[in-house]
């Protein structure tokens, strides 16, 4: 069945690529292997019915957020990670204390596997019920966002404005002030 | 058919190795990389159960949840930048002290 | 003469004729944006020899026609270089990156009227690869994906003017897509659909008879917009700052030798052929255009994408490049607040009008 393949195939780019983002000590080849995976999240949503989804995925994350930290990897020129020796002589860096956040992230796996597997019907067919086209109709997505969820909407520009003016604040070099 | 379980399974794998990139990288733009994989993470599980109940609240949430990602991303690059200017590092542990 | 035993042949083929005339679409199309690249390439040397009250190429060829085919041989027989401190694999991913994603753009890019080709077909096919319903973001999802390849790269060259390239590059890209996508928002409103496909047929008919209904009359600011911000986004000059060459060499492409270097511009010709394209779909009617029937409206399509490439070239050879700081502010504080203020009024007016 291609819908099965395309969700394996989807599912295993998405996983191999963010394994290889915190795999590595190149910012650089981090940023484009979580853009990888961005891809493959949106084919994910695409085969949920969900295509404006998938668009907005890559024009806002792969798009405009990515390409933001590409600027600051390449503005900063930043040197390979654990470059100074105080870095290598922290005690935090000793090996065997770092195995325990790779268990830790290992049993935080087991745990929402094992929680998933004490809910009932979640063996159903994803698609089963609704109208893909209803859901996959950008009209509805957009009739839904501004009257029942118009608050929250109201609340992330006040959100953006915040943020944008700390960013601006941040990022500003201190002679100037 | 693909069920529920399986979109859920994949999300939950991205979430652990998201966190497992919090806590294992010492450099602050993979951390914030890490982060921003989990927040996907919540977001593929928030459309899988948006479809499976058959309504587009999942998907509503998800734009908020990219919004809150953006504004993140946004302050925290700014924050990398004016760390980065103080100390020419990009090691969280070259920041332990609260003053300089 | 008795075409009876083709229609048979094409009726025993039956099944198989329409993936094949799909296919064979495809085959034209890539092909079409490859030859347009060349075209432009020759275009824009001629008329800015015409500019210039000079010739331009004339030498390879009647006229020089035969010059951009020259120029790729020549190209192609250079040798590959590539610097010692450049990394290997992203300094070739990122001229495949800018070309595959300009080829891709335009693949959701209608260009012509549902048509049976005189007869051939049973069921009308539409011309344009995909048909998807949220057409115009997909254009703009692809397109916004060719930075990638500019600024890794100014990145992988491992030289300073590439990477100063580079990072004008990915700041003048997000800055102007904030404009880009309000003037779409504006359009999108307008048609009340994401397809373009449904866009361009909404602007079919004439008001008072004679005058298209070419949303370029309802939105002309919109329109200016989305033409400014496209050559930003192409990076032509005026806003050529990734390849500036009396500030970077050449900027991001400074490293870049032989086929590498030649798909760049290429990239950067295809962008200009879907920028034109896009444009005409969403603000120029399409193939909808008074005098020519709706069945060639491909004819009419081409016309108006050429004629907004020249404006292209026309621009390029006329207007001296800005600085880069006039770039930005020009970008956030005249464009934006601009497009913010059109999509505003747009709304306004659709609402008084309407309801």
């Amino acid at each position: 069945m291609p819908e099965t393949l395309l969700f394996y195939v989807l599912a295993a780019v998405a996983v191999v690529a963010s394994v290889l983002v915190i795999g590595q000590r190149n910012a650089m080849y981090s940023v484009l292997f979580l853009i990888a995976s961005f891809g493959a999240l949106s084919g994910l949503y695409i085969t949920l019915d969900a295509p404006f989804v998938a668009v907005a995925q890559i024009i806002i994350y792969a798009g405009a957020i990515m390409v933001l930290f590409l600027f600051v990897v390449m503005l900063l020129n930043a040197p390979q990670e654990d470059a100074a020796t105080w870095d290598r002589t922290n005690p935090l860096r000793r090996p065997g204390i770092g195995r325990i956040g790779a268990s830790l992230a290992g049993l935080l796996v087991v745990q929402l596997v094992w929680a998933l597997g004490r809910i009932a019907g979640l063996g159903e067919g994803v698609r089963a019920q609704g109208d893909a086209a209803t859901l996959s109709s950008v009209r509805e997505l957009g009739r839904i966002l501004f009257t029942d969820y118009a608050f929250a909407f109201e609340a992330t520009s006040a959100l953006i404005l915040v943020a944008m003016v700390g960013a601006v604040v941040l990022a500003r070099k201190e002679s100037e002030q | 058919m693909i069920p529920l379980s399986h979109y859920l399974i994949v999300s939950a794998l991205l979430f652990a190795i998201g966190s497992a990139g919090v806590f294992l990288r010492r450099n602050l733009i993979t951390i914030l990389l890490s982060v921003e994989i989990m927040l996907n993470a919540v977001n593929l599980s928030f459309v899988a159960f948006g479809r499976a109940a058959g309504n587009v609240d999942g998907q509503i949430i998800t734009f908020f949840v990219m919004t809150v990602a953006a504004a993140e991303a946004a302050v925290g690059l700014a924050l990398v930048i004016a760390l980065f200017r103080h100390r020419e590092s990009l090691n969280p542990d070259a920041f332990t002290s609260l003053k300089w | 003469m008795d075409f009876g035993f083709v229609s048979q042949m094409l009726g025993a083929a039956g099944p198989f004729l329409r993936p094949a005339i799909i296919g064979l679409l495809i085959f034209i199309v890539f092909n079409a944006l490859i030859i347009a690249s060349a075209i432009l390439v020759l275009a824009e040397r001629k008329i800015m020899g015409f500019m210039q009250q000079r010739y331009g190429p004339y030498l390879v060829g009647p006229h020089g026609v035969m010059q951009p085919f020259a120029d790729i041989l020549k190209l192609l027989f250079k040798e590959e270089l590539r610097p010692k401190g450049a990394d290997k694999y992203l300094f070739t991913l990122a001229p495949v990156i800018a070309v595959v994603a300009a080829f891709t753009a335009f693949a959701t890019v209608p260009f012509g009227a549902e048509t049976t080709l005189f007869g051939l077909l049973e069921e009308p096919i539409k011309l344009g690869i995909a048909d998807v319903n949220v057409g115009v973001l997909v254009v703009f999802a692809v397109t916004s994906m060719g930075v990638y390849g500019i600024v890794l790269a100014g990145w992988a060259s491992n030289s300073k003017y590439s990477l100063f390239g580079g990072l004008r590059a990915s700041a003048q890209m997000i800055s102007y897509e904030l404009s880009y996508a309000t003037s779409l928002a504006a359009v999108i409103m307008l048609s009340g659909s994401l397809s373009l496909r449904e866009i361009v047929d909404s602007q079919s008919g004439t008001w008072l008879g004679f005058v298209p209904q070419w949303y370029v009359f309802l939105q002309p600011v919109g329109f200016v917009i989305y033409v400014i911000a496209g050559i930003a986004e192409t990076n032509r000059a005026p806003f050529d700052f990734p390849e500036a060459e009396q500030e970077l060499v050449a900027g991001f492409n400074t490293e870049y030798s032989s086929v590498r270097f030649a798909l760049f511009p290429q990239a950067e010709y295809i962008n200009m052929v879907t920028m034109s394209a896009v444009a005409t779909d969403l603000y120029l009617g399409g193939w909808h255009s008074p005098l020519i029937p709706t069945e060639y409206g491909w004819i009419g399509f081409l016309l108006k994408v050429a004629f907004i490439l020249f404006a292209y070239i026309w621009m390029r050879w006329t207007l001296p490049r800005y600085r880069y700081d006039q770039l930005m502010q020009f970008g956030w504080k005249w464009l934006f607040p601009a497009s913010v203020l059109n999509l505003l009024v747009t709304a306004t007016l659709m609402l008084y009008f309407n309801a």
